[in-house]
């Protein structure tokens, strides 16, 4: 079997697996790209995922990159598309059966009760950014005063994260 | 709640490719700005349904919700075109931060302004839970489970698909329990 094939369907099953998103997915992904498959050694890994992170765009994107270490251009391909594809495809379908199911009167309370979970993950999410951001009294007085801007102000966040960056500039 | 408008398609993949293209720190955030604030495709409502279910299934539950929200308003053509718009643009930087990487053997470092864009970001995404909290105003059981998945999630730090496993289908049953009830009361 080749290599890209190989990955292909690596990053297939991977993406099927990602309940949550790319965190969620990290663990079995270490596993498979490192210690099963050996394609990637262990510090360049956490490397790839910290610039994924750092990057712009959703984190799923480090299984872009890591198939691009592993094989190229090729490989990058290859990576994206198994590890996009399938979940895009369920959720097509998911998004054609709520079409279908429109009528049903149980169909609006059974979707307003996933709700929580998805805020309550945002929310999980944004402290344990607050935890990577650093200890500093200047960090947490970031982070408090952006959350306030963002949740009481209509004004765009992009106010709030070129302030951040500029006082990281000027004091961190 | 009634003055949305629906993209047209070349709109659909710039609103997209600007959620992407801005989502330092996953792209949660800036989706539900871009959908419901600014270009107000959906309601809060709308919108928080639709990322309910991206998050019960496998892979990002913005790219899922990009899929079923380009997949209502162009059908096939929307849901490429929305999911494309997501993921293009930051893929193009992904790959130029990682050939930089290879030709330095260093990643551009994290300089204190990345360090307070970081933390802005933290609290833009605490911001947008409250929001969303707030405009949606769950009933009393509902906000109790969206605490618990917080919990969850940040203090004990369980796997997510475990925390999807138990909460969803808690929420999902207290909520028609709710409607049903209500139903019952007419």
């Amino acid at each position: 079997m080749t290599l890209l094939l190989q990955l292909l369907l690596t990053f297939s099953t991977l993406s099927l697996l990602a309940i949550g998103g790319a965190n969620a997915v990290l663990p079995e992904m270490h596993r498979q790209l490192v210690e099963i498959h050996g394609w990637l050694d262990d510090a360049t890994f956490s490397q790839l995922f910290a610039l994924a992170q750092a990057a712009p765009g959703p984190n799923i994107l480090a299984a872009s990159v890591m198939g691009w270490r592993i094989a190229g251009p090729a490989g990058l391909a290859v990576a994206t598309i198994g590890m996009l594809l399938p979940a895009a495809i369920l959720a097509w379908f998911v998004a054609g059966l709520t079409q279908r199911l429109r009528g049903a009167t149980w169909l609006k309370p059974a979707q307003f009760g996933l709700v929580p979970v998805a805020i309550g993950l945002i929310a999980a999410s944004g402290v344990i950014m607050t935890e990577a951001a650093g200890s500093s009294w200047l960090a947490w007085g970031i982070v408090a005063a952006s959350t306030i801007f963002v949740w009481r102000t209509g004004f765009s966040p992009l106010w709030v994260l070129a302030g951040g960056g500029a006082l990281g500039l000027l004091l961190l | 709640m009634s003055d949305t408008v629906a993209p047209t398609k070349p709109a659909l993949f710039l609103g997209y490719a600007k959620i992407g293209l801005l989502g330092f720190g996953g792209v949660a955030a800036w989706a539900r700005r871009v959908i419901v604030e600014e270009r107000r495709w959906l309601s809060e409502r709308d919108y928080a349904e639709v990322l309910g279910l991206g998050q019960i299934l496998p892979g990002p539950n913005v790219g899922n919700a990009a899929v079923m929200i380009g997949r209502r308003f162009h059908g096939l053509a929307g849901a490429l075109l929305a999911t494309s718009g997501l993921y293009v643009g930051p893929l193009a930087i992904l790959v130029a931060l990682a050939v930089f990487y290879d030709l330095y053997g260093t990643t551009p470092g994290v300089a204190p302004f990345m360090q307070g864009v970081a933390a802005a970001a933290a609290g833009m995404v605490m911001g947008t839970a409250l929001k969303m909290a707030g405009n949606l105003k769950p009933p009393i059981e509902l906000v109790a489970v969206g605490v618990l998945a917080l919990a969850a999630a940040a203090v004990l730090r369980l796997p997510l698909p475990l925390i999807v496993l138990v909460f969803a289908p808690l929420g999902v049953w207290l909520s028609l329990r709710r409607a049903w009830r209500a139903e019952a009361a007419k």
